[in-house]
């Protein structure tokens, strides 16, 4: 169901609360590119999806995943901000 | 491999409530070892409200596994049974407002029903089935593969109460042009730009007596987290058809080529060769995934479990397919070099979980290694090593259960 719909059907939209309860527990590593990590990823999925994700993932794979998320799901990452998260997502959370 | 990470096993299940609300809890969940380390350092007891603490996979959209204690019992209690979302806009659906639309261009006339309509205009049936995600066990592949790292508990079994599909679909005019039937819930994206959750089953499978619009579970209205007030049960067949939430029934004389069926969802064509069809979504490379692979899990016992020479040991648990039924469960306890059948519990139907025991002592020498294999009625049974596919499903490998005698 869209979300535009969802009115029409007369539906609560918890959509609007952004984050779940819990999230704020998450904690990511620090370093270069974790706050485009932090901005351009959390509209659509809590940040936990990163550290499950680890550590099998190499260079590669990140970009592949990045790239999914903006091909296939529509996120919005500006193009400019991809190669800095996936280059964080490989040196943080990549294959060892 | 011993898997020392251990620690619900054992515990009754007040015992592992009490655990859940220690904060240190995630050391104490057992995991299986196959899980790669941020599975396992990620993972939490926390109940989402109206749940018992559930294994945390994901906050949002929320993605919560049942413990493996819960599958000692064939019916998976309601308040324990696992949570799965792709898409984070779950709205609180107020029943009402809330109702079903039959539509498309080889619908008919169409329908609309509501709840009362819904219990009333059709005759009531009752199903025993498994609810199985697709990428249940994803998180014990090798190599790891990427998503929702999953253990073993991304499934339950239920007895859920509801109207054929094919019943509705035949009031609503379904004409001989139908080769799709598509559905949506009102769980959507979280923006604009994400592909809406919309699933297709084919013509056949929704005119099968075993495909349900459920609006109970065990006797109680759905769950919200278990798509209230209304969900589709398509027995047999994995989680990603049994669309939650359900308000909208497109009856296609198309096939459907979103993201979710043309893209997502989908093994290798040349894998997995006797599952059941799906004609209309075939690719050169791939095909939809479709039934439930026969498979197991041992609830009584875990890999690095500590037992004593003599000592008396239950191997327990449930056995399912994708509904030939199961016909027979075996057991080894020294590493496959001999098989006996386990004992079967009772019947629920081909779409159930069937329980299974067989007791042993343990050995005056050696050390025990437990394997168990289910077998269904069409002989299909467990596989020795992993078939292996990009997107993490049917793990149904045969266990190497090492107990360590004190």
């Amino acid at each position: 169901m869209r979300i535009a719909a969802l009115a029409a059907i007369a539906l609560l939209p918890v959509a609007a609360t952004l984050v779940a309860a819990g999230e704020e527990k998450i904690v990511l590593k620090k370093g270069p590119g974790v706050d485009l990590v932090r901005k351009d990823c959390v509209s659509c999925h809590s940040l936990d999806y990163i550290p499950l994700n680890t550590p099998f993932l190499d260079q590669k794979g990140w970009e592949a995943t990045v790239a999914k998320m903006q091909k296939a799901y529509g996120a919005p990452i500006p193009p400019e901000d991809a190669a800095p998260i996936a280059e964080y997502l490989a040196k943080n959370y990549g294959k060892r | 491999m011993i898997n020392r990470r251990k620690f619900l096993a054992g515990l009754s299940l007040p015992a592992m409530a009490a655990i859940a609300r220690d904060s240190n809890a995630a050391a104490k969940i057992w995991q299986p070892g196959e899980l790669a380390e941020g599975a396992v350092d990620t993972a939490i007891l926390e109940a989402l409200p109206g749940k018992v603490p559930l294994i945390k996979r994901a906050y949002r959209p929320p993605n919560y596994e049942t413990p493996v204690d819960y599958f000692r019992e064939p019916i998976t209690r309601n308040d324990a049974f696992f949570v799965r979302y792709h898409l984070s806009g779950i709205p609180t659906v107020d029943l009402k407002t809330w109702s079903i639309k039959v539509r498309g261009d080889a619908a008919g006339p169409g329908l609309t029903l509501d709840m009362a309509k819904l219990r009333k205009d059709f005759r009531p049936v009752e199903l025993v089935a498994v609810c199985q995600c697709s990428g249940n066990r994803r998180g014990m592949f090798s190599p790891h593969v990427q998503g929702v790292e999953w253990g073993v508990g991304a499934m339950g079994n239920a007895k859920w109460t509801g109207v054929r599909l094919k019943d509705v679909l035949e009031k609503a005019g379904i004409t001989d042009k139908a080769v799709e039937i598509a559905f949506n819930g009102a769980d959507g994206p979280a923006i604009q730009t994400t592909p809406d959750f919309v699933k297709t089953i084919p013509v056949q499978k929704a005119m099968d007596d075993n495909t349900i619009i459920a609006f109970e579970m065990n006797g109680k209205p759905l769950p919200h987290w278990n798509g209230f007030p209304a969900r589709l049960i398509v027995a047999g067949w994995t989680g990603t058809y049994w669309m939650k939430h359900l308000t909208d029934i497109e009856v296609r004389s198309t096939p459907l080529t979103n993201f979710w069926m043309a893209t997502a969802y989908r093994v290798p064509a040349q894998l997995f060769t006797n599952a059941d069809p799906f004609p209309t979504q075939l690719a050169p490379a791939s095909k939809p995934i479709t039934d439930i692979v026969i498979n197991s899990l041992v609830t009584s016992i875990h890999d690095g479990d500590r037992v004593k020479r003599g000592q008396m040991v239950d191997v327990a648990g449930v056995a399912w397919d994708g509904g030939r039924g199961i016909r027979d469960v075996e057991v080894s306890t020294d590493g496959g070099s001999s098989w006996v059948l386990a004992q079967l519990g009772k019947d629920y139907g081909n779409y159930s979980f069937r329980t299974f025991m067989h007791k042993f002592r343990v050995p005056a020498e050696g050390s025990p290694v437990v394997m168990v294999r289910a077998y269904n009625n069409r002989g299909d049974t467990q596989v020795e090593k992993l078939v292996f596919n990009g997107a993490g499903y049917h793990h149904n490998v045969v266990p190497h259960i090492h107990l360590e005698v004190a």
